[in-house]
């Protein structure tokens, strides 16, 4: 192959003249293994996995970083992310990373977890260790329903929401209503930082970057729990495509998991 | 000679924890081993150079998960609880073994099935040693029958999780956890053990690659390896961690067998059947898995018979049967429900089974 790609009347540019630090628009980040994703087209797991990456990457905090995946679509979240990780039972991970952070205080510890995972099977262990405090970041996917078994009603299913467990629409009457857990585990005083956030837009993909970064800034400083929910997508699941997905996410999820801050740290906020 | 302490069994358990080096205990209290978690909460931010975690979860659920992430934190971890207790542990005890993770989990056993009684009992023999949870694996079981073998099996227990990456248990039950004896307690161990845990997820660092912690291998190529790795290295517990103790075999026509509390009960029930003039031996299984198969198999041609003595409805027993393989009668005598036999109506039940038309 021909050395030279870029060729003007003055000057010849070599390959490596052009791939230059300050010519570079975006890098995958080397705490992201090179394995390729098993996520569906769209979903917005891959996006959020590479946020919490760059993160990493960017605070050089590789060798504190430990992580906890769940049972459900991110179960193998291991074989991406590029540092010490731990697989936990459906709904444990955050008594896996209070195991975690007890014994190691030093280390910045996360779990992330789906809506089913953390919000039904998990619920005990996600209120307790909010409730106690532990300094971990806990990331939500909540993209309103089972994904790993293929389309059931999750405890974010939104009223009249058809799953294969509801396929007439979810009727509350029967099933109970979607748990807005974040709203929940916002009033316990342990939490330190909760916030709602998505992934749908580029923008949104900005906002959830820096409420990721504050986390690990509040990890660093033993604040307490920190609880980022992340509105997300199922195109798969939701028999859309991505495109179509991501506007469900704008007009149909958003309006009842309204994005922004539920609790900010108290300093920050005077 | 180490210093020697009057204390309950649960009590000595709890101070051998915080003697072998114990990085963390969570816990959930249940009758009848409260004192476990009550001891350590009291005694640790009383104790210099002694930083042990000590928390009191949210459930049995909670605690053998926070085990999983301390234990795969490369720290020697530990809980303890009883039956139903022990039950909701199964699930995290699977994945545990799965990711072969070194641990103690210690079952107080009381009477069931269910909510069942907080008396002594021995019930969940085929639990602790047939797995317990879902798939196919094993912990290490040791059974303690006095308040001695309550400290020194906790140092023992950690050891043998450290040195197979397994986790291990203590199956004693109410009593044993109640009584108080005298008991010689063994010297500071060195915090987390000894063993290197290079495996363990403590951050990558540039000089190595990711640890990762898993009991998932989609793969049934690679699951059915992992499969076959865990076996081997059951066989290999079998075939070198076997323990048990023997009373008066040198010349025994009879045999009683036991353990825990049982065995305390048997050993009696030698002595006073020696008074009689019966030639009667005990062989006490101290670990349950591995089982002391061989030490059955070898006296099954010199003796008349076996009397295994439980506090069930017949556990053990069945693997006394697969051992002797036919070549002696064994016979059963238990009590259930929390109600302990005494030694004069096991003696009783020995000469009804085995004397009778002689």
């Amino acid at each position: 192959m021909d050395e030279t790609i870029v060729k003007t009347e003055e000057q010849e540019f070599l390959e490596e003249d052009i791939c230059v630090e300050e010519n570079l628009v975006y890098r995958k980040p080397k705490t992201l293994t090179d394995l390729d994703l098993h996520y569906c087209p769209g979903c917005g797991h891959g996006v959020v996995h590479r946020l919490l990456m760059e993160v990493v990457e960017e605070m050089d905090i590789q060798d504190k970083v430990i992580g906890v995946a769940p049972v459900g679509c991110a179960v193998f979240a291991y074989n991406y992310m590029n540092i010490d990780m731990q697989e936990a039972a459906h709904g444990r991970a955050t008594a896996v990373a209070t195991g975690i952070i007890r014994v190691l205080p030093d280390k910045l510890v996360f779990t992330y977890q789906g809506d089913g995972d953390l919000a039904a099977i998990g619920t005990a262990e996600t209120i307790h260790t909010c409730n106690r405090g532990e300094n971990i970041l806990i990331v939500f996917i909540n993209n309103a329903v089972y994904g790993m078994t293929s389309g059931q009603m999750a405890p974010t299913t939104l009223p009249g929401m058809k799953t294969t467990t509801t396929p007439f629409g979810r009727d509350v009457k029967m099933t109970g209503y979607p748990l807005k857990i974040t709203d929940l585990v916002a009033q316990l005083p342990g939490t330190y930082y909760v916030t709602r956030q998505a992934v749908n837009t580029a923008g949104n993909v900005r906002k959830t970057k820096k409420a990721i970064q504050k986390a690990f800034q509040y990890l660093q400083q033993k604040k307490g729990t920190c609880f980022i929910e992340i509105v997300s997508n199922c195109p798969s699941n939701w028999k859309m495509t991505p495109v179509e997905a991501n506007k469900y996410v704008e007009e149909v999820l958003i309006p009842f998991y309204p994005l922004g801050d539920i609790k900010v740290p108290k300093e920050e906020n005077s | 000679m180490g210093e020697l302490r009057l204390m309950k069994g649960n009590e000595a358990l709890a101070e051998a924890a915080i003697r072998s080096g114990c990085d963390a205990y969570f816990g959930y209290p249940i009758t009848p081993q409260s004192e476990v978690l009550e001891y350590l909460s009291r005694e640790v931010p009383k104790r210099e150079n002694i930083n042990m975690v000590v928390l009191q979860a949210e459930s049995e659920i909670a605690s053998i998960n926070m085990i999983y992430g301390a234990a795969g934190a490369g720290k020697r971890a530990m809980t303890s609880s009883s039956s139903p207790g022990i039950s909701l542990m199964q699930e995290g005890l699977s994945y545990i073994a799965a990711a072969e993770l070194p641990c103690l989990v210690v079952n107080i056993n009381r009477g069931g099935p269910g909510l069942g009684t907080i008396q002594p009992a021995q019930g969940d023999y085929f639990q602790a040693t047939k797995g317990g949870g879902h798939g196919d694996y094993k912990l290490i079981v040791l059974a303690p029958s006095s308040v001695q073998e309550m400290a020194d099996f906790v140092r023992l227990g950690f050891d043998l999780a450290d040195k197979y990456r397994n986790p291990v248990m203590i199956l004693a039950d109410g009593a044993i956890g109640q009584m108080m004896e005298k008991v010689e307690l063994f010297e500071q161990q060195p915090k987390s053990g000894t063993i290197p845990k290079p495996w363990a997820t403590t951050g990558k660092t540039k000089d190595r690659e990711r640890n990762i912690i898993t009991s998932l291998h989609i793969d049934p190529k690679e699951m059915e390896k992992i499969n076959l790795r865990l076996q081997e290295k059951y066989r290999e517990i079998e075939e070198k961690e076997v323990r048990y103790e023997l009373f008066k075999m040198e010349d025994a026509e009879y045999v009683l067998t036991g353990y825990g509390l049982g065995a305390r009960i048997c050993k009696k029930v030698v002595e006073l059947g020696r008074e009689k003039g019966y030639k009667l031996g005990l062989i006490r299984p101290i670990t349950l898995f591995p089982f002391p198969k061989k030490v059955f198999a070898e006296i099954a041609n010199k003796v008349k018979g076996i009397l295994d003595v439980e506090m069930n409805a017949g556990q053990m027993v069945e693997d006394v049967k697969l051992s002797v393989e036919g070549k002696t009668r064994v016979e059963f005598y238990g009590r259930m429900g929390g109600i302990i036999p005494t030694p004069e109506e096991v003696l009783e039940h020995f000469e009804k089974t085995f004397l009778k038309g002689e």
